[in-house]
């Protein structure tokens, strides 16, 4: 697939060869069916739908679409493993989640191309930061099914129950870590619904799971669209709903569960501001904010999507981004030298297009650098907004691609005033030299994470999840395990 | 007619509501009748409209960089003086504890020891809460990263019906201790008591406006806060089971934190549940390096 040249130098003798990760080491079955009570089954009323690859709209496979009947069957299974599950000696739970890890660790090539062809993220990305962290995941949790009584929630912290737990398609397994492995330590069974667009991971881990000998409805997967999703958040015979997706359907999943007992956790959008003072190294910025926003093609609810740059070094970070920028290589997510894969859906690439234009009818001024895009796929070249103000949907709403909005700020207070005007508060970023003026900001910032001098940076430890409306509860760390215990 | 004898005729008080610090009247000008357990007339306390419910989250909102910004040293030291303040009018409560709930003197008195003794509870959490709910990440890589709680914002806080004080302290002190605001819907039966504390609030070096107490129809007044924007989250102690149901629904327009009614024995040690419950993990990253 082709890669831009350096437009300023087109005969550029280091351009890169193309470097593509073997599709082989992936085998993917014509269909899958749904994965319960330790089988796959195809849907009730035989109802199936073709997964994609983003990047050349090719079929990879066709799943199984799950209705209200196999939702029902999904809950009942995991209902009725629980009360094995939970009585383990958390000792046992945890070994399970340790073999998990270590399979995902082995079989980590085969998933980070399968992810990749699914989804269309860059292999580097998939094989270094999804895959590696989808087994740390389960390393970190497993560690805790055995010390329950010492994370600080009360002696013999009792699980919930049956999980429902629906997840996106911008880490389709790793959004499956942090579902799975928190609910499963802390003795918990759990439905998990796929993305549409992204169901194979998920499926695949069903046979890591095999692999593992995990008792049978410990985990069930049920694939299909958002109705799946809504039947599962619904069903009476769940006890816990965990959501990460978009604040539209996080809120409509609160309304459903109003008045039941219900526990639920929500990670949602977000539109973080990425802050740039004017003694910031201004390089390492640069990567930052680049990372900050083009990294999964902008496919991340904490992406910096909102660049604050002080007025005084605008025009240098500007001229140095935009360099930068020319040298982003988009194209096969399956090239090692690949930067930016393809846009998941042509539903969402036709989202970022509205938005886009939006930004341009609105006044603000495009910027994008010359790149060859494939002519077949979903595809959007990194883009750049200056002009950018508040009133602006490119800065109010978020655009889940890579498309950056560039504002401006003189003193630290209109920055974190700016920063915090918005509805979501789920990340940001702070780029100075000076250590109290971090803290400062850091302390003033109502978002659930915030990145100092880098960005996009994720550990199983830590906990994320946002304020306002990018969400409740945390996934990750200690305060992850909240959210699986009756607590 | 009148008897030699003259007794002294007793000053009543009128009751306002508590609003930014000040004690205004409702906006709306009603009132309704608050009687004692038997039915007897106590006094008319000020029947809040959906307007004075909006102007107290104006109120709390304003307070919230102030209070969510000062140490927890000093909120911890302000709790604690609320607490040194009803101690000197636990005769007082007492006896509105007594006709609101028709309890007898001792019974009473017990009730607002116990409430002196819940604010002496949570002023002592004030610097502790981030020690428990915080965290220093070990990540795989060269970075500090750390967890600590921040207060959620405005917290509408519909106080418990049946235990009007001591169910009232303990759904209001564990909201601001941790640096929340709050708008607080007295007991609609009983709202005495919460209006009376609004004196000793007021007397307490507390800053105007981080609590604001109404009176009046619980589901009129919580119907706004459930659906105000710029309130964050909602405890629904004294919602019955449909009304909190329509309240989590409303509240799901902005993503407020809900904390759902369940039965709750108030003189029991209250845990760190209602402490936690109005609580933002902020985590922070910063990378290692000469």
């Amino acid at each position: 697939m082709t890669n831009p040249t350096n437009p300023t130098n087109p005969a550029n003798p280091f351009e890169y060869a193309p470097a593509p990760e073997s599709r082989s080491v992936v085998e993917i079955a014509p269909s899958y069916g749904l994965f319960i009570d330790g089988e796959f089954a195809e849907a009730a009323d035989g109802k199936v739908f073709k997964t994609v690859s983003p990047a050349t709209e090719e079929s990879l496979s066709e799943v199984a679409h799950a209705g209200a009947e196999d939702v029902d069957r999904a809950v009942r299974a995991a209902r009725k493993a629980f009360g094995k599950w939970s009585a383990l000696p958390g000792a046992e739970r945890a070994k399970y989640l340790f073999r998990i890890a270590r399979i995902v660790q082995e079989r980590s090539r085969e998933l980070a191309v399968l992810e990749s062809l699914d989804n269309g993220k860059p292999i580097r990305e998939s094989r270094d930061v999804d895959l590696p962290l989808v087994a740390a995941h389960f390393f970190y949790y497993a560690g805790w099914a055995d010390k329950l009584d010492y994370a600080g929630y009360g002696r013999d912290p009792r699980p919930l129950g049956v999980a429902g737990q629906v997840i996106p398609w911008n880490f389709p397994l790793l959004m499956l870590a942090w579902k799975i492995a928190p609910a499963l330590a802390a003795g918990n069974t759990v439905v998990l619904k796929p993305a549409e667009t992204t169901p194979l991971s998920a499926l695949f881990f069903a046979d890591v799971c095999r692999q593992a000998g995990l008792p049978r409805g410990v985990v069930n997967i049920v694939t299909g669209d958002g109705s799946t999703g809504a039947e599962l958040v619904a069903h009476p015979g769940i006890d816990k709903v965990a959501f990460t997706g978009s604040t539209e359907v996080g809120k409509a999943i609160a309304r459903t569960v109003a008045g039941t007992e219900k526990k639920v956790t929500l990670e949602l959008g977000g539109k973080a501001a990425n802050i740039v003072f004017d003694d910031a190294p201004i390089d390492q910025a640069v990567e930052g904010i680049v990372s900050g926003i083009f990294f999964n093609q902008g496919h991340v609810c904490c992406a910096g999507s909102r660049l604050l740059v002080q007025e005084s070094i605008q025009d240098e970070l500007l001229d140095a981004l935009k360099r930068r920028m020319r040298t982003l290589r988009v194209g096969d997510p399956l090239d090692k030298n690949t930067d930016i894969g393809a846009i998941n859906s042509a539903e969402q690439l036709a989202r970022i297009r509205t938005l886009a234009d939006a930004g341009e009818a609105e006044g603000a001024e495009r910027w994008a650098p010359e790149c060859a895009l494939p002519s077949s796929g979903y595809w959007f070249a990194p883009t750049l907004f200056t002009g950018v103000t508040q009133a602006h949907r490119i800065a109010r709403e978020e655009i889940f691609g890579p498309v950056l909005s560039v504002l401006t700020f003189r003193t630290p207070q209109e920055a974190v005033a700016k920063a915090n005007n918005t509805p979501y508060g789920l990340s940001a970023g702070i780029w100075t030299e000076k250590g109290s003026r971090i803290l400062w900001m850091a302390s003033r910032l109502r978002a659930g994470v915030v990145w100092s001098n880098t960005f996009n940076k994720f550990d199983p430890a830590s906990p994320f999840g946002g304020y306002k409306e990018s969400g409740y509860g945390r996934e990750g760390g200690r305060h992850g395990l909240e959210a699986y215990l009756d607590v | 007619m009148s008897d030699d004898r003259t007794e002294r005729l007793s000053v009543l008080k009128t009751y306002k509501l508590f609003v930014g610090g000040k004690f205004p009247r409702s906006e709306s000008g009603r009132v309704y009748e608050v009687t004692d357990h038997k039915g007897s007339w106590l006094a008319n306390a000020p029947l809040s409209s959906r307007k004075d419910a909006r102007d107290a989250v104006v109120a709390a909102r304003k307070a919230f960089g102030g209070w969510s910004g000062a140490t927890a040293y000093n909120r911890g030291q302000i709790l604690y003086r609320v607490a040194e303040m009803l101690e000197g009018r636990r005769e007082q409560f007492a006896r509105e504890v007594a006709d609101a709930e028709g309890l007898g003197k001792s019974k009473a008195a017990a009730v607002v020891d116990a409430a002196v003794d819940r604010w002496v509870w949570y002023a002592g959490w004030s610097d502790k809460v981030a020690q428990i709910a915080g965290a220093a990440n070990p990540v795989a890589g060269p970075y500090f990263n750390l967890s600590t709680p921040e207060p959620t914002g405005v917290v509408a806080v519909l106080a418990p019906q049946e235990s009007s004080f001591l169910g009232l302290v303990s759904v209001i002190a564990p909201a601001i201790v941790t640096g929340n605001t709050t708008v607080v819907v007295a007991s609609e039966r009983a709202p005495l008591p919460a209006l009376s504390l609004g004196e000793v609030l007021a007397t307490s070096d507390l800053p105007g406006g981080v609590v604001n107490i109404l009176s009046g129809r619980t589901a009129e007044i919580a119907a706004p806060l459930a659906a105000h924007q710029d309130v964050n989250a909602i405890d629904l102690a004294g919602a019955d089971p449909e009304l909190a149901r329509t309240l989590e629904e409303a509240a799901a327009d902005n993503l407020k934190r809900v904390v759902r009614p369940q039965p709750v024995d108030w003189s029991a040690d209250p845990g760190t549940g209602r402490l936690l419950a109005f609580l933002e993990t902020k985590t922070v990253w910063h990378p290692m390096g000469v």
